[in-house]
C-alpha cells in the first residue's frame, strides 16, 4: 500500500485461533492499535501453517510474514506450537540460505491474555520491515499486475 | 462458481466510525463471484439475520461473507442464520473488521483499505468453502473426580443425586482433605467434622460413587465425552474388601517412631495406619518407607495379628483404565515452605507453628488432645502472637504475589477461640490489611476484636528471635508509629497456600492450562468459572485459586451442574473442520500417523482400480472423524499433500494469503 508515496509493508500474520487471534481480538477490546499493514489470517493452530503458505506469501509480495501460536506448554492440542517451532526453524535456516533477511519472519506466542503484548509486537514488527523495505528477493514478478 | 453475498455490518458504530462501511460494500461488490453486497448497522440482530435469510432466498446465494466483529463472538450465529435459510453452515465466512480493523486502527482511509482487504480474503476463502457435516460422538455416562477434599466429595455427591456414576481418585489413603483436618469453621465455628464425616459417610454408602484411595491417575487419553483414564493404585499392602478397619494392628505395629503426617509430624503414628478415625474408606495402609518387613523381611506382627487376614505384603502397584465422559479438577492446596521465611524462626524454635499446625493443636483429635499447650515444653502459653501474610502478597520473589484469601478470617477464628478458652492469655494479631468480604465475616472479625479482645496491629514483624523459653517478636506498629517487642511464648505464621504440587504434572496431562502460580486457569474469568479451557474437564474448589470452604462448595456444585449438562447429553456435535486424506495421493509413509497428538490417524489396506482393471492394494492413511480435533498438523507433516484440513484447506489458506499480498 503505498500512501504519499511512503513505503508501507504488506505483512501477513497467521494467528492460532485459540491463543493468538484472542489475543489479537483481545487487542482490539484494548484499543491498542497497531499499523493497518497488518493483516491477520486465522488458522487452528500455529501447527497448521505450512512453510508452503509463508513463501507463498513472500512470492506474491508479502514483505514480512508472523507467525503466532500459543506459548510453549500452552498449546490447546498439546504439542502443536511445538511442531510450529520446528517447521519454522528449519524454514528460517532456509530463507537465511536464499538470502531473505531474517527479520522479515517471525515466531512469537502470544496467549489469549496478551492484547498488549500482541499490539507491540506488531508494530515492532512492522518496524523493522519498513526499515528493510520492500522484499524483492522473493517476489515473483509474473504476480506483479 | 459460487454466487457470493457480502454483509458489511456498522456495529452501530464502532465499526462504522473509522470504516467507510458503504464504500466496503461497494468495493467488494465488484469481486468476483459476488452478487449481493450490502450493510446494515447491526447485521447480528433479528432485522440484520433476515436481511442476510431474505438475501440468500432472492438471490440464490451458496457463500455468505460477513464483515462484522471476531469470529468468536458472532461466526454461530451467522451460521445458524444461514442454516434456517437453507444453505451449509460452513458456508459462511468473517471478516474481522471490528476488533482487527475499526478498533484499532485511527485512520479512515487506512482502516477502509484494510476492511476492503480482508473482505477479499473472506470471498477468496468461501469461493472454495465446501457444505461440511459436523458428526456426533457417543458420551460415557461416567465421571472422574480428581481429589477427594471438600471440593471433590460435593461435586462427586451432586453427580451421582443425578444418577450418573463418579470415580474419585485420592492420593492419600483416606478423603477428607484439608478440611478433615480443621478444627472449626468460620465464622459460625460449628466442627468441620460434624460437617465433613457425614458427607464422607454419604460418599462411601453412595452406589454410584467408587473411591479410588491411595491413588493417582497416571495417564489421560481422548476428549470430552470420551477420556481413557489409567489410575495407578499404590500397594498399601492391607487388602481393601477384607480389611474391616478395627484398627488392632495400628495399635501392635512395634515401628512407632513416624511422623504423623495427619497432625503435620507434631506426633508418630505406626508404621501400620489409619490416618484419622473417621477415615473413608477405613483400611490400614501399610507405610512401605518405615514397614520393618518389607524393609528387612523380619516382623510380620501385623499379618499374625490381623483376623481377618486383610495383609498382604506381596502386593504391588496395580494400573487399572477405567472410560470417562467428564473429569473435574480437585487437587487443592498446600501451605508453603516455610524455609525462605526464617526470619519468624520457624525452623529454629518448634513454638513457632504454621496455622495449620495451631489447627491441629487445638482439635480435640490432635497432638495435645485440643488442650492449648507449645510443642516445646508442653507448658500453657500465656501470649501469642500471629503474624498474618507470611509469604502471601509478597511480590520479593520468595513468597507469593497473591492473597491466600483464607488467612484474615482462619487468624480472628483462632484468636477468638484462643480468648474464649482461656482468658487469661494475652493475643495479638499483626496485619497488612484485614480482608474479610464474605457474608458474616466482618462481624466475625470485628467481634474478635471488640468482644474478645484480641489485639489487632498494624504492622509487620520483622523478626522472631527465641530467647530462653520465650520468643522475641519485634514488629511495628505502623499506626502507632512505634517499634513493638513482644515476649512471645508461641508465634503461629498464618502461611501462604499453593497449589499442590500434583497439579502441574496433571494439567500437563489433561492439556488444562495453568497460570504463573500453577492455579488452573478457567475457560473465562467471570462468564465461565468452573470450567477449564479443555472441553469436558472442570474445575472445583482451591485448585482454581484459594477459596474458603462456602465457596468451595459452591464452586464444587456449580462444577457438578455443567458435568451433569454434559453428560446427559447421549451425542456430542463433533467439529465437522477436521483432516482428510486423499487415498489416490496418500503414499502411507506413516508421517501424518506420528505428529497426531490424538492418535486419529491409522493405515488401513485399500483397494484401488487400476486402468487395466487389475487391483492393487495399498496403505492409505485413514481419519477417524470423531477422535481428530483439528489442530492441522498432520497436513504439514504430509509430504505428498494428500492431506488436508476441511474447513481450512490448503487451497483456501492459500486463497487468502493472496487475497491479502495483492
Amino acid at each position: 500500500m503505498q500512501v504519499n508515496n511512503e513505503f508501507r509493508p504488506t505483512i501477513v500474520a497467521f494467528c492460532c485461533n485459540w491463543c493468538s487471534y484472542a489475543g489479537a481480538d483481545l487487542a482490539g477490546t484494548n484499543r491498542a492499535t497497531y499499523p493497518a499493514d497488518v493483516k491477520i489470517i486465522r488458522v487452528p493452530c500455529s501447527c497448521r501453517v505450512n512453510p508452503m503458505f509463508i513463501l507463498r506469501a513472500f512470492q506474491r509480495g508479502a514483505d514480512g510474514v508472523i507467525l503466532c501460536g500459543c506459548h510453549p506448554g500452552d498449546c490447546h492440542y498439546t504439542s502443536g506450537n511445538y511442531y510450529a517451532r520446528r517447521r519454522m526453524t528449519m524454514l528460517f535456516s532456509m530463507l537465511d540460505y536464499l538470502g531473505i533477511e531474517r527479520e522479515r519472519t517471525r515466531v512469537e506466542w502470544v496467549s489469549a491474555a496478551e492484547g498488549a503484548k500482541f499490539a507491540a509486537t506488531m508494530n515492532e514488527f512492522v518496524e523493522t520491515v519498513t526499515k528493510l523495505g520492500e522484499n524483492k528477493r522473493l517476489e515473483d514478478l509474473r504476480c506483479k499486475n | 462458481m459460487q454466487k457470493i453475498g457480502v454483509f458489511v455490518c456498522w456495529c452501530g458504530s464502532n465499526i462504522a466510525a473509522t470504516v467507510d462501511v458503504k464504500r466496503v460494500a461497494e468495493a467488494l461488490s465488484h469481486e468476483n463471484g459476488v452478487v449481493y453486497s450490502t450493510d446494515y448497522q447491526y447485521m447480528c440482530s433479528e432485522a440484520g439475520q433476515n436481511l442476510i435469510k431474505d438475501a440468500i432466498k432472492t438471490h440464490g446465494l451458496t457463500g455468505v461473507v460477513v464483515c462484522s466483529c471476531s469470529p468468536r463472538m458472532h461466526e454461530n450465529t451467522f451460521r445458524k442464520a444461514c442454516a434456517l435459510a437453507g444453505i451449509n453452515p460452513y458456508m459462511v465466512e468473517i471478516a474481522n473488521i471490528r476488533e482487527q480493523c475499526s478498533w484499532i486502527h485511527k485512520d479512515m482511509v487506512q482502516a477502509t483499505a484494510k476492511a476492503i482487504i480482508l473482505g477479499k480474503a473472506a470471498i477468496a476463502k468461501v469461493h472454495l468453502n465446501a457444505p461440511l457435516t459436523a458428526g456426533t460422538s457417543p458420551v460415557k455416562k461416567r465421571a472422574l473426580v480428581i481429589g477427594g477434599g471438600i471440593a471433590g466429595i460435593q461435586t462427586a455427591l451432586d453427580i451421582a443425586e443425578a444418577g450418573f456414576e463418579v470415580d474419585i481418585v485420592e492420593k492419600k489413603p483416606t478423603i477428607g482433605g484439608k478440611m478433615s483436618q480443621i478444627d472449626k469453621t468460620f465464622p459460625t465455628l460449628d466442627c468441620a467434622a460434624c460437617i465433613l464425616t457425614p458427607k464422607m459417610v454419604d460418599v462411601a454408602q453412595n452406589e454410584l460413587i467408587n473411591i479410588y484411595s491411595y491413588s493417582e491417575v497416571s495417564a489421560v487419553k481422548g476428549f470430552v465425552g470420551n477420556f481413557t483414564v489409567t489410575i495407578k493404585k499404590k500397594a498399601r499392602y492391607v487388602k481393601e474388601d477384607v480389611c474391616t478397619g478395627c484398627g488392632l494392628c495400628t495399635e501392635k505395629c512395634p515401628q512407632k517412631k513416624v511422623p504423623n503426617e495427619f497432625n503435620l509430624g507434631m506426633d508418630n503414628r505406626r508404621a501400620i495406619y489409619i490416618p484419622f478415625a473417621q477415615a473413608v474408606p477405613k483400611v490400614a495402609t501399610i507405610d512401605p518407607e518405615y514397614c520393618t518387613k518389607l524393609k528387612t523381611g523380619k516382623c510380620g506382627v501385623c499379618e499374625k495379628i490381623c483376623t481377618a487376614k486383610a495383609i498382604d505384603y506381596n502386593q504391588k502397584d496395580e494400573f487399572i483404565e477405567r472410560e470417562y465422559g467428564a473429569i473435574v479438577v480437585a487437587t487443592g492446596f498446600n501451605p508453603i515452605d516455610l524455609k525462605d521465611f526464617d526470619e519468624y524462626a520457624y525452623s529454629q524454635s518448634p513454638d513457632v507453628v504454621t496455622s495449620l499446625e495451631f489447627e491441629r493443636i487445638t482439635n480435640a483429635a490432635g497432638p495435645t488432645a485440643g488442650k492449648l499447650l507449645r510443642p516445646s515444653d508442653g507448658k500453657h502459653p500465656h501470649t501469642i502472637v500471629f503474624v498474618q501474610c507470611v509469604g502471601s502478597r509478597d511480590t520479593s520473589g520468595c513468597g507469593k504475589p497473591y492473597c491466600s484469601k483464607i488467612c484474615c478470617m482462619y487468624t480472628a477464628k483462632h484468636a477468638m477461640l484462643t480468648r474464649e478458652k482461656y482468658p487469661d492469655t494475652e493475643v495479638y494479631v499483626f496485619y497488612i490489611d484485614v480482608r474479610t468480604p464474605g457474608k458474616s465475616f466482618d462481624e466475625f472479625y470485628r467481634r474478635a476484636v471488640e468482644e474478645y479482645g484480641v489485639h489487632y496491629i498494624k504492622g509487620m514483624v520483622g523478626k522472631v528471635a527465641p530467647e530462653g523459653d520465650k520468643l522475641m517478636v519485634q514488629a511495628s506498629d505502623l499506626l502507632a508509629n512505634e517499634q513493638l517487642n513482644i515476649a512471645a511464648d508461641m508465634v503461629v505464621l498464618a502461611a501462604a497456600i499453593e497449589p499442590d504440587k500434583s497439579a502441574r504434572p496433571l494439567a500437563t496431562m489433561l492439556t488444562a492450562s495453568m497460570d504463573t502460580n500453577d492455579f488452573f486457569t478457567e475457560a473465562h474469568p467471570k462468564l465461565r468459572p468452573v470450567e477449564s479451557p479443555t472441553a469436558g474437564v472442570f474445575l472445583s474448589g482451591a485448585c482454581q485459586g484459594p477459596k474458603d470452604i462456602p465457596e468451595t462448595v459452591s464452586q464444587a456444585s456449580a462444577a457438578a451442574s455443567k458435568v451433569i449438562g454434559l453428560l446427559v447429553k447421549d451425542h456430542l456435535t463433533c467439529n465437522p473442520c477436521v483432516a482428510e486424506s486423499n487415498e489416490l495421493m496418500c503414499n502411507g509413509c506413516s508421517a501424518c500417523e506420528k505428529v497426531c497428538p490424538y492418535g486419529a490417524i491409522t493405515y488401513i489396506d485399500k483397494e484401488f482400480r487400476m486402468p487395466d482393471r487389475t487391483t492393487l492394494v495399498r496403505r492409505v492413511a485413514s481419519v477417524n472423524p470423531a477422535v481428530c480435533q483439528g489442530c492441522g498438523a498432520c497436513t504439514v507433516a504430509c509430504p505428498s499433500g494428500a492431506m488436508d484440513l476441511k474447513g481450512f484447506s490448503n487451497n483456501q489458506i492459500m486463497a487468502e494469503v493472496d487475497a491479502i499480498c495483492k
